[in-house]
């Protein structure tokens, strides 16, 4: 019966995204809402394979976010104007140093893991504020767009059609999500589970704790450089707010206002959280309490977030 | 002319790396005894410096001095009470987040009331001038400053080592279970470890307003290097998290003067070489944390 319904829930979900660019102007929305939507909810996603299902708390993955972003500007801007390559320099770049700094990392726990990634993290803002020359400091890199998609014999003009651009995203998406689900069913994930649930016990029979958490780390920050990607992509353009720590703060909350002990939870998490950013931030200059209070109350009255409630509502 | 210039970036480094220690060390002592990082830490700064910017007029600036961190406190006493404890003994993750969301509406709140735009914060213009003609730089206040910072962070340590108060706050970051079942309310304890931290914030930021005058993003600058400072003495060390401080704030400084562009850099550096060698810090220890 339970898989039954979350069958159901999984094919809801699935159909509600495949037809949105359709029925989302009909609500007051436009097609690249349901765009951003995407790219935050992949990287919300990415972050609660860390947080949620491994049980270790990032507060730094907006880094890798932006470095997946830098990486594929960079390569529009100076190398050539391909967008596969592009993203595959941007996903690499974000993963080679996530990978780099995880053995500094991954040891610690809790608190001081947090206080770390956030430390870490700030290292790429500064970069990409203090290189002018390369990263165009504050005001970011722009004077490039991405290129339409060519798959031999058909054209994807991801450039000038809003709709094809949100259905790439949405394969990307679900090309992404596919292996997250996949890893997490399998023996690595129920490993990391294990570590979740109980680090202690899990080290005593034998897992090598450490070396799981940083391959979760690295595994995390892949993704959220994919969406960085993705990110680079909708905007055409980068600049050193999609890599500052208010950022990360932004993933850790949709994660959790979604419900993070849930596969979903980030996806409607991240839904809600543009949505109200969007209203919020186009009816007052004070979007930022606004975006504060969302904050404060989700900890105080939501913290198991959407699917939690409902989840515990319907348990018997 | 080359030892001149030194000296300048080291006493400069010196300066800054007392704040860095200021702004740590209160947020040492809260994540210490109630495990919450304070991401609120730089927005309680500017409240400070605000506050001070307010009653400048009624009280001058000695009186700034006196009451506005006080002040300061009294607010984080408040939001101890009617926000953060209500987190305690739950995942870390939600304190942080409480604070996150605070920062933003904190600095909102400031560029709201105070503007955007950064305000002159007047000092007494003895302390303007310059002590010497060949030191040139060290003006009073910069001296003073340090001075003061040096001050309240040996009546921090004398209030931790020599009062009943501060006993009861190290022993809680030992063991808070045992000092509660000791008779010790433990709730009170970390109201006034939480306003004691930060009354810390609160004094930096009327301190770095004589120097750099106010702007809602005062504290955004310090909030990065407290966490680095906290990182390199080790979390849980109170000594460390001053080292820590000190250390970053006069490696920039050096820096400064051999290449510029790296001086902020070097702290992340500094990190990374501390987190290889000891994980935990240069005075952390292992179990906690």
């Amino acid at each position: 019966m339970q898989n039954l319904n979350a069958r159901a829930g999984d094919a809801i979900i699935w159909l509600l995204l495949l037809t949105a660019p359709f029925w989302l102007p009909l609500t007051g929305g436009y097609v690249e809402l349901g765009t951003e939507i995407l790219v935050y909810a992949l990287a919300a996603m990415a972050l609660n394979f860390l947080l949620g299902y491994t049980g270790v708390l990032s507060f730094g993955h907006a880094a890798y976010f932006g470095l997946g972003a830098y990486g594929t500007a960079v390569i529009m801007k100076y190398v050539y104007e391909s967008t596969p390559l592009a993203m595959a320099f941007g996903v690499v770049l974000g993963t080679v140093a996530a990978a780099v700094i995880g053995p500094l990392i991954v040891r610690l726990r809790g608190v001081y893991f947090a206080m770390c990634t956030i430390a870490f993290g700030q290292v790429f803002y500064f970069i990409a504020f203090q290189w002018r020359d390369f990263t165009g400091g504050d005001d970011g890199l722009s004077a490039w767009h991405r290129e339409p998609l060519h798959f031999g014999f058909v054209t994807l003009d991801i450039l000038n059609n809003g709709k094809a651009l949100y259905f790439f995203t949405l394969a990307v998406f679900a090309v992404a999500i596919g292996i997250m689900a996949f890893l997490l069913r399998s023996p690595f994930g129920r490993t990391l589970l294990a570590i979740r649930e109980n680090e202690r016990r899990a080290r005593f029979l034998g897992i090598p704790v450490d070396r799981h958490i940083w391959m979760s780390w690295v595994i995390s920050c892949a993704f959220a450089s994919l969406a960085g990607v993705m990110y680079a992509l909708l905007n055409d353009f980068v600049d050193p707010r999609a890599l500052r720590w208010d950022q990360s703060g932004n993933f850790v909350i949709m994660a959790v206002l979604g419900g993070m002990r849930s596969f979903w939870g980030p996806l409607i998490g991240a839904a809600i959280f543009i949505v109200l950013r969007d209203y919020i931030s186009s009816h007052t200059e004070n979007w930022m309490s606004f975006v504060g209070l969302i904050f404060v109350l989700v900890v105080l009255f939501f913290p198991r977030g959407l699917l939690g409630m409902i989840r515990r509502r319907l348990a018997p | 002319m080359m030892a001149q210039l030194i000296f300048f970036n080291v006493f400069n480094g010196l300066i800054i790396g007392a704040f860095y220690a200021l702004m740590a060390l209160g947020l040492s002592l809260i994540m210490n005894l109630s495990g919450v990082i304070n991401f609120a830490h730089g927005g309680f700064m500017a409240i400070g410096a605000y506050i001070a910017f307010m009653l400048l007029p009624y009280i001058g600036f000695w009186g700034g001095l006196i009451v506005a961190p006080l002040l300061t406190a009294l607010l984080g006493l408040l939001v101890e009470r009617g926000l953060i404890r209500q987190l305690y003994g739950r995942d870390p993750l939600y304190s942080l987040l409480l604070t996150f969301g605070l920062a933003f509406i904190i600095e909102d709140g400031t560029r709201f009331i105070w503007g955007a735009q950064g305000l002159q914060y007047q000092i007494p213009s003895w302390l303007q001038t310059p002590l010497s003609s060949s030191l040139f730089f060290l003006t009073g206040y910069r001296v003073f400053m340090v001075g003061m910072a040096a001050a309240i962070v040996v009546a921090l340590f004398v209030i931790l080592n020599y009062t009943r108060l501060g006993l009861r706050i190290r022993a809680g970051t030992l063991d808070l279970e045992t000092v509660s079942v000791l008779g010790v309310n433990v709730r009170i304890l970390r109201n006034l470890n939480f306003g004691l931290g930060i009354y810390m914030a609160g004094l930096a930021g009327v301190l770095a307003a004589g120097m750099l005058g106010l702007q809602p993003t005062i504290g955004d600058s310090l909030i990065m290097p407290s966490f680095i400072s906290i990182i390199i003495g080790g979390l849980g060390s109170l000594p460390g998290t001053l080292l820590g401080g000190l250390l970053i704030g006069v490696a920039s400084g050096v820096t400064t003067v051999f290449l510029p562009q790296a001086s902020e850099a070097i702290m992340y550096v500094m990190m990374a070489a501390v987190l290889l060698v000891r994980p935990r810090g240069l005075f952390g220890e292992e179990g906690r944390f």
